[in-house]
């Protein structure tokens, strides 16, 4: 018996001796951006609890402003490293992370879209007596799961970083506990995302059966080797895959939850939602789609055509009937995202070149439009109705003027960044020789105009003979200091790339994603 | 091994699930039906991984059950915060956000 067991150590000791384990490789460095928002919370977190000088005003805000910045200042050397020639993309963690351009892009304005919700939840916060730092760390936290969603190499990775992601977005879309319409968001929005992400799963587990791996690289090198002859369980993954993409950008037909949830939660948390998520899982979209599926591009562009005519015309349509403008906003986000997906539809390098500018250019228009819409939604966050709007050229002149900005370049108006960007979509997509589908995506950007229009008459025009009227003096909104950072952050971004559009669209060309094997 | 039978058996319970999930109308049940879902799916992942003979499969499914878990301890909680304020889980009821 004893000697057995002895024998039976042995030849683990002999197993532990010869095969040593095969740690993959993990290019920390490179990993940086990432660590530094994912600790920069776990740290946040655990020091608040910890020292009681954190409970000042303005200091976790301040914290995670740091911590976002140091994240985008910690993309600029892989940055640099990825555009050298001789060293170009490469891969991390044994080859399941992709760090190309596209990835530390997509990295840098998920930070910034956690700088500008934390300069907007600073005062937001302490306006409906919410404290604690739980906001922050959950922005941040959620922040790295989109950060990992958008450098996947692999679909096991790209999963948890979609969960990690959106559970935390679940919690802060749920987070202001006195107001009902909140919690009601949060849990809508669950209820929908975990649908989704079952849904995402399944078309997952399909392109694994029909291909064999989870790897993107590895599945593309499959279908470009290989044809198969019944590829219906392939088909059927793919399907799947787009709905659960679907869900998360909210093209339509999978778009029902959105204005419900963009109007219940905290307005600084749909900032985020609408800016950081969108770009997390439009990167996700793109990767899967154009790198790993690129083969079989016959078959998923007429589904993304569908959901691009969709997603433009009916999200312009219903923002239109709209009286509450968070909810006009939601179904204007829907519209963006139908302009997004034309960009991908086109499945080539200007397309993507095309999505990767308009994203980028939405990020910053729709932050300040949130953050204009937080501050004029005032205590209780609830002054949302077009009513609310009405006069506010009078009494705060320069906020109507911010959010004129951000409206006009939403309806791509020239001198915005919005025009360049609705711009290269369409040559994107004329490129590809889908002219209906630029024709549609011009027609939806009339009529999302007429939407932007009226929030615009409703803050100058107050109706008749308003001048000598006391009652339509304008709302009363107070403007605190880090809200009108993150406005004017947002304004300078969408002036600087309407004017000089030049050097993103150079960023935006480095920034295609590529497949980068294992060496 | 049949592998039709495994994807057959899934493809059953995900059909279950996705019918409760769009016709019950008790949260919880939801909840349950999601569960049901993600289970399909695990049978998948470990059906193909063993008829590729990979390991991914099972490690993906083992990354599902423990993601599931935390998904479900975060839908749960505010299952509790909707039923403090309104005594009552239908998602019927749940309808303030409306336009």
């Amino acid at each position: 018996m004893i000697a057995a067991g002895l024998s039976n150590l042995g030849v683990l000791a002999q197993i532990a001796e010869f095969t040593p384990l095969d740690t993959p490789e993990v290019q920390w460095a490179a990993l940086l951006p990432l660590l530094i928002l994912a600790g920069g919370g776990v740290v946040l977190l655990t020091v608040s609890s910890l020292v009681k000088a954190m409970a000042a005003p303005g200091v976790n805000a301040a914290a995670t402003v740091l911590v976002g910045l140091a994240s985008i200042i910690a993309c600029v050397p892989v940055w640099q490293r990825v555009q050298d020639p001789e060293r170009g993309p490469f891969t991390a963690v044994g080859g399941v992370i992709g760090i190309d351009g596209f990835s530390i892009l997509a990295t840098g304005l998920i930070a910034a879209s956690v700088i500008l919700a934390a300069l907007l939840l600073d005062d937001y916060l302490r306006r409906e007596d919410i404290d604690g730092v739980e906001m922050y760390a959950l922005l941040l936290l959620s922040a790295s799961g989109g950060v990992i969603m958008a450098s996947a190499n692999d679909l096991i990775v790209m999963f948890l970083g979609l969960e990690a992601l959106s559970i935390a977005i679940y919690v802060m879309a749920a987070m202001h506990r006195r107001r009902i319409e909140s919690q009601e968001a949060g849990f809508k929005y669950f209820i929908v995302g975990a649908f989704s992400s079952a849904f995402f799963l399944y078309g997952i587990a399909m392109v694994y059966g029909a291909t064999g791996s989870t790897n993107l690289v590895e599945i593309a090198t499959f279908l470009a080797n290989n044809l198969l002859l019944r590829n219906g369980v392939l088909m059927l993954g793919m399907a799947l895959l787009l709905v659960g993409f679907g869900f998360k950008v909210s093209a339509v037909p999978f778009q029902g939850w959105t204005p419900d949830v963009y109007q219940g939660a905290p307005t600084p948390v749909t900032a985020f939602m609408a800016s950081a998520v969108k770009v997390a899982a439009f990167a996700g979209l793109i990767r899967v789609f154009y790198l790993a599926l690129g083969t079989y591009s016959l078959d998923w562009k007429p589904a993304i055509y569908a959901l691009a005519v969709l997603s433009m015309i009916i999200g312009a349509t219903f923002a239109v009937v709209q009286t509450d403008v968070k909810r006009m906003m939601a179904y204007s986000s829907i519209s963006h995202a139908g302009f997004v997906l034309v960009a991908v539809q086109a499945g080539t390098e200007k397309g993507v070149t095309a999505a990767i500018f308009y994203l980028t250019s939405y990020v910053f228009m729709v932050a300040g439009s949130f953050g204009v819409i937080s501050l004029v939604g005032r205590r209780g966050d609830a002054a949302h109705s077009l009513d609310d709007y009405r006069g506010l050229s009078r009494s705060r002149p320069g906020l109507a003027l911010a959010f004129t900005v951000f409206l006009l370049a939403q309806a791509g108006v020239p001198l915005t960044s919005g025009f360049v960007a609705k711009f290269n979509v369409i040559a994107a997509a004329v490129d590809a020789r889908s002219f209906w589908l630029a024709l549609i995506a011009m027609l939806a950007s009339v009529i999302a105009a007429v939407l932007y229009l009226k929030i615009i008459v409703a803050m100058y025009l107050t109706g008749d003979d308003a001048e000598a009227d006391d009652s339509v003096a304008g709302p009363k909104v107070s403007i605190p200091l880090p809200a009108a950072a993150a406005i004017g952050i947002a304004i300078v971004a969408t002036l600087a790339i309407g004017v000089l559009p030049g050097y993103l669209f150079e960023v935006a060309g480095d920034a295609v994603p590529v497949l980068i094997a294992l060496p | 091994m049949l592998l039709t039978n495994f994807l057959m058996l899934s493809s059953i319970l995900f059909c279950i699930g996705v019918y409760g999930v769009l016709a019950r109308r008790n949260a919880v049940m939801v909840l349950m039906s999601i569960e049901l879902i993600l289970n399909a799916v695990n049978i998948n992942l470990v059906a193909f991984g063993t008829i590729h003979g990979s390991i991914s499969g099972h490690v993906f499914a083992l990354f599902i059950i423990a993601v599931a878990a935390a998904e479900v301890g975060v839908g749960l909680a505010m299952v509790l915060l909707i039923y403090r304020n309104r005594s009552s889980i239908d998602l019927d009821d749940v309808d303030l956000l409306k336009g």
